[in-house]
């Protein structure tokens, strides 16, 4: 344990190392180490403007689905009214046609009625008349007595 | 393990010589095979060990960050890269802690020099202690004490490189007269009292290296002493004290790197005050 040139020369390797260091190794290590710095600084600065915009865009799409939403619901009322007033006019057109068929028919009836009444008539009274003639055992000048059975006729 | 030729004393001597090269007046220049004879060389010798050691921890620090450095990547940093960056990052902050004076490009590098340096260094201390003499002994080497740090040599040689520091950036930021007129000013800030100023500051401005360097060896030499006695136990019962006080020297090596390394960065950062 003598103090000898060791010092020295510890002194001596001292001096080289940190100059080794200050010029070899200390500056890589640190500016690898601030970029990163930077780096993750810039990263996490993104993330959280990537996190705002999302949030934002989200709050967008929301809004948007609710107005689609009402804009459907409101398309859909619009349609059930349609619908029930297209169904409503059907109904009533429907009806009056089965009305105005029911009608027809009716003046139908009636003047196949009349019609009928009319030939039974015509019918009776030749039938009256024939059997005037058997009873009468003349014919009778229809020319003459038309207007008579016509009369007739018209009384029953 | 002790030696079956040898007593403890002989054993431990042995295992706390460091192998000399040197001036010896009888023999010339040449390897010391004794310990007095190591004591003869005075001044004009080199440890050898200590050196070889401490150089190559040196050179495995500058290698394996400027490694690490010249591969850092931006991106995704690996696992030996993170490894050095939490060092490198933890000797940042100490630094930014510790050093009050804006930005000065030596003194980070510098810390993490000592830091890394010296824990290398220390850690050399894990190592059985009759590893090394053993292993070189079978290659005729009479000598081998392989932690440099247990050296005064070496911590006082880091720490006059540190006192050289404190000298310059004193003189650099207030000029010699500003750092003669601190000395003898402080702490009693009248002219009468000149030389006991004078007295009181040089005592406390050299005792900053002594005891920088100071504390650094008698801690690893006090624990290398320690292992030395350990290891002089019955083989069946020194690893029962010895892998609880390698435990507690993983805490040491790194506590007293540590300590070195802040007192150095607070040193240098009082030299740099104005008074």
């Amino acid at each position: 344990m003598n103090i000898n040139m060791t010092l020295i020369g510890q002194m001596i390797a001292f001096a080289i190392f940190v100059g080794f260091c200050i010029k070899f190794v200390w500056p890589p290590i640190s500016n690898a180490l601030h970029e990163r710095q930077k780096k993750i600084a810039d990263g996490l600065d993104a993330a959280s403007r990537a996190s705002r915009d999302l949030e934002l865009a989200e709050e967008q799409a929301g809004e948007t689905l609710r107005e689609s939403k009402e804009q459907a619901a409101e398309i859909l009322e619009q349609a059930h009214k349609r619908s029930s007033q297209m169904i409503e006019e059907a109904r009533d057109q429907a009806r009056q046609e089965g009305e105005r068929m029911i009608a027809q028919a009716k003046s139908e009836i009636d003047q196949e009625v009349n019609r009928a009444k009319e030939d039974l008539r015509v019918q009776v009274s030749r039938l009256a008349i024939v059997g005037a003639e058997r009873i009468l055992e003349s014919s009778i000048d229809e020319k003459k007595h038309g207007k008579l059975v016509d009369e007739l006729a018209n009384e029953l | 393990m002790a030696g079956n030729n040898s007593t403890p004393t002989e054993y431990i001597q042995h295992h706390l010589q460091n192998l000399t090269y040197g001036y010896h007046p009888e023999n010339g220049w040449s390897l010391a095979h004794s310990a007095g004879e190591a004591q003869e060389m005075g001044f004009w010798a080199i440890h050898l060990d200590s050196m070889g050691w401490s150089l190559a921890m040196g050179a495995l620090f500058i290698w394996l960050f400027r490694m690490v450095g010249k591969a850092a990547t931006t991106g995704v940093p690996g696992k030996l890269q993170c490894a050095i960056e939490m060092v490198f990052e933890f000797v940042e902050g100490t630094v930014r802690g510790a050093f009050l004076h804006g930005k000065n490009p030596v003194i980070a590098p510098l810390a993490l020099t000592l830091f890394v340096w010296i824990f290398l260094m220390n850690l050399l201390k894990l190592v059985p202690v009759d590893l090394a003499p053993q292993l070189f002994a079978k290659f005729g080497v009479e000598y081998m004490k392989l932690v440099p740090t247990t050296d005064p040599n070496v911590t006082l040689g880091m720490a006059l490189g540190v006192f050289c520091l404190i000298i310059y950036y004193s003189i650099k930021v207030k000029g010699a007269g500003g750092f003669v007129k601190e000395l003898s000013f402080t702490p009693f800030n009248h002219w009468s009292l000149i030389p006991f100023n004078l007295v009181m500051e040089l005592i406390g401005l050299l005792v900053k290296p002594l005891s920088l360097g100071l504390r650094l060896f008698g801690n690893m030499f006090a624990g290398e002493v320690i292992f030395l006695l350990i290891a002089l136990l019955p083989f069946w019962v020194s690893w029962t004290l010895n892998v609880p006080w390698a435990i507690f020297h993983i805490l040491v090596i790194t506590l007293q790197a540590f300590i070195f390394t802040v007192l150095t960065v607070v040193y240098l950062s009082a030299a740099h005050e104005h008074h």
